[in-house]
């Protein structure tokens, strides 16, 4: 297992950001950390890369406890922090070779990893300007190729893909999945699509806490269990609450209704039955799907609280 | 460290900061030792270089927290201190490579001045009839000076995101820990206790190894000084 988290928290004065995470991430896993802003994405993601203590909880970074031996795990950790910081006085190619050197590699590796890193991300037109020269895109490739100077077996990457163009955005996509076939990849982002598009999994963070931990598989099952249903008439609401196999009607207005079901696959049939057997006009019946958004929204939306 | 220390070097020298600091170094002590009038060497009469090493405490007050005041600051600001923190460095790697880097930079500024010494050597009558003990003491004081004017501003640096802010308190501390205590000593209420109080600063042990008598109390003084400040940024950088 290449990132183990156990009971993770992380609390500023009183304030609790961070409380009691638990997941892993495996070699060959892309998985996306989501939350809106203040969810406490970047406080995990700076615990995991050994730049702020946890106040409670263990991380361990291939086998390595990082707190306990803080360098062999860092060793193994590519990062990209957020807002990607760069020394803008540097040039591109003497800022990957400084990188490498600090990752411990030695003068002539760093130079020999520097080239690769800039054939994989890209940035072989712009190796000889200065990092503040480049353009945003530029400067998302360099931190990215940064990161991987080292060839880490986990990556950590903090909304790789802010800001970026259309085509820059597919560039990096393309290249943070061609990546995560042999890495362990966590990375933090605002972009649903983005997650549908690489991720094997999803982690959804709100106020500190995790919310959801699934599958892209498994979120496609989410939601099925749900059928919207229309009559021509008025629904007789008692009589359809005898068919076996549902579990909860909802009206949403006099000829419409969802339907909570056990089973989505039995439901097809009682239903023409039903209908048949009241003289009724079945006009609409549908799965509901939800989107990878709706649920986003439905575990992050706070706004109908009250603050106390 | 090493690759720290040369990173450092590099962003110095490929930068406007080291030149204006390097000609501002030498153009005011210069002057001063050759040729403002009140304290020239040659209207003196003597073939000694204290004219030098009375002002250079005093720039070396402002050189040393303006060659530092960037190194923690402006990681801050930019954010990249994060990257530096979260590869396989220990911070005292960072701050010891950070530290050295501004070392080097001093001494080969002070190695410069180095031509008046030679100069003075052939000036004198007859040529080499000068103190060399108090000369080579004096540069051992003046270095071991800056490295604590360094320390303090490294850590200064550490502790703020604005570099001017940095170059201020550094200028600040710098100067109170080097005549601060000798202005104490000449309040009368605190008579009795004047030659503890004076050993406290630096001017004293700075003094005394200008006099060519490198005594190992006054080298071990300013060497935990410098310790103490880079403790100090240390705790800083771990605070944050």
């Amino acid at each position: 297992m290449s990132i183990v988290v156990h009971k993770l928290s992380k609390h500023f004065q009183h304030k609790i950001v961070v409380d009691q995470l638990d997941f892993q991430v495996e070699k060959g896993q892309i998985v996306g950390l989501l939350g809106p802003n203040g969810a406490g994405k970047s406080t995990t993601m700076r615990m995991l890369t050994g730049y702020i203590p946890p106040s409670e909880g263990e991380i361990h970074i291939c086998n390595h406890n990082l707190n306990k031996s803080p360098l062999k795990a860092k060793k193994n950790i590519g990062y990209l922090p957020e807002h990607n910081p760069l020394y803008t006085e540097m040039y591109v190619h003497e800022y990957l070779r400084f990188m490498g050197t600090i990752h411990g590699l030695g003068k002539s590796k760093s130079i020999k990893r520097a080239q690769e890193v800039v054939a994989q991300c890209g940035i072989g037109d712009m190796q000889n300007k200065k990092l503040g020269a480049l353009s945003r895109g530029y400067r998302q490739r360099v931190g990215l190729a940064q990161a991987l100077i080292h060839d880490p077996a986990v990556l950590i990457l903090d909304e790789p893909t802010a800001g970026l163009d259309p085509n820059q955005l597919n560039y990096i996509r393309g290249v943070i999945k061609e990546l995560g076939r042999e890495k362990a990849i966590l990375f933090s982002t605002h972009i649903m699509q983005e997650v549908e598009a690489i991720c094997d999994r999803v982690l959804i963070l709100h106020q500190g806490t995790l919310r959801l931990s699934a599958t892209l598989d498994e979120l496609a099952q989410y939601g099925s269990d749900q059928f919207i249903v229309s009559f021509k008439e008025p629904i007789p609401v008692e009589q359809l609450q005898t068919l076996s196999g549902i579990k909860k009607i909802e009206l949403l207005d006099a000829h419409t209704c969802k339907l909570y079901v056990n089973h989505s696959k039995d439901i097809y049939e009682p239903i023409f039955h039903f209908a048949k057997l009241h003289g009724l006009t079945l006009q609409r019946m549908e799965q509901k799907k939800e989107t990878l958004e709706d649920i986003f929204t439905q575990l992050t939306n706070t706004t109908h609280v009250q603050p106390n | 460290m090493i690759a720290m220390l040369q990173k450092e070097l590099q962003a110095f020298f490929s930068s406007l900061m080291a030149y204006v600091i390097i000609g501002f170094f030498l153009i005011l002590t210069g002057l001063w030792v050759w040729i403002f009038p009140d304290t020239n060497i040659l209207d003196t009469g003597y073939a000694d270089l204290s004219p030098l090493f009375r002002l250079a405490p005093y720039v070396l007050m402002f050189l040393a927290p303006a060659i530092t005041m960037g190194l923690f600051a402006e990681e801050l600001k930019m954010g990249t201190l994060e990257l530096l923190l979260t590869s396989p460095l220990t911070t005292i790697q960072i701050i010891l490579g950070k530290y050295l880097a501004s070392l080097v930079i001093i001494a080969g500024i002070l190695l410069l001045t180095s031509i008046y010494g030679v100069s003075i050597y052939y000036l004198a009558s007859p040529i080499g009839n000068i103190d060399i003990a108090a000369l080579i003491g004096s540069y051992i004081g003046l270095l071991l000076l800056a490295s604590v004017f360094l320390a303090i501003g490294l850590s200064t640096s550490a502790c703020t995101q604005s570099q001017v802010v940095a170059f201020l308190i550094g200028t600040f501390v710098c100067f109170l820990l080097y005549q601060g205590f000798d202005a104490w000593t000449t309040l009368k209420t605190w008579e009795k206790y004047s030659l503890f109080i004076a050993q406290l600063g630096m001017l004293y042990h700075y003094e005394a190894l200008s006099r060519g008598v490198i005594d190992l109390r006054d080298v071990l003084y300013f060497c935990s000084l410098s310790f103490l400040s880079l403790l100090v940024t240390n705790l800083a950088l771990r605070k944050r």
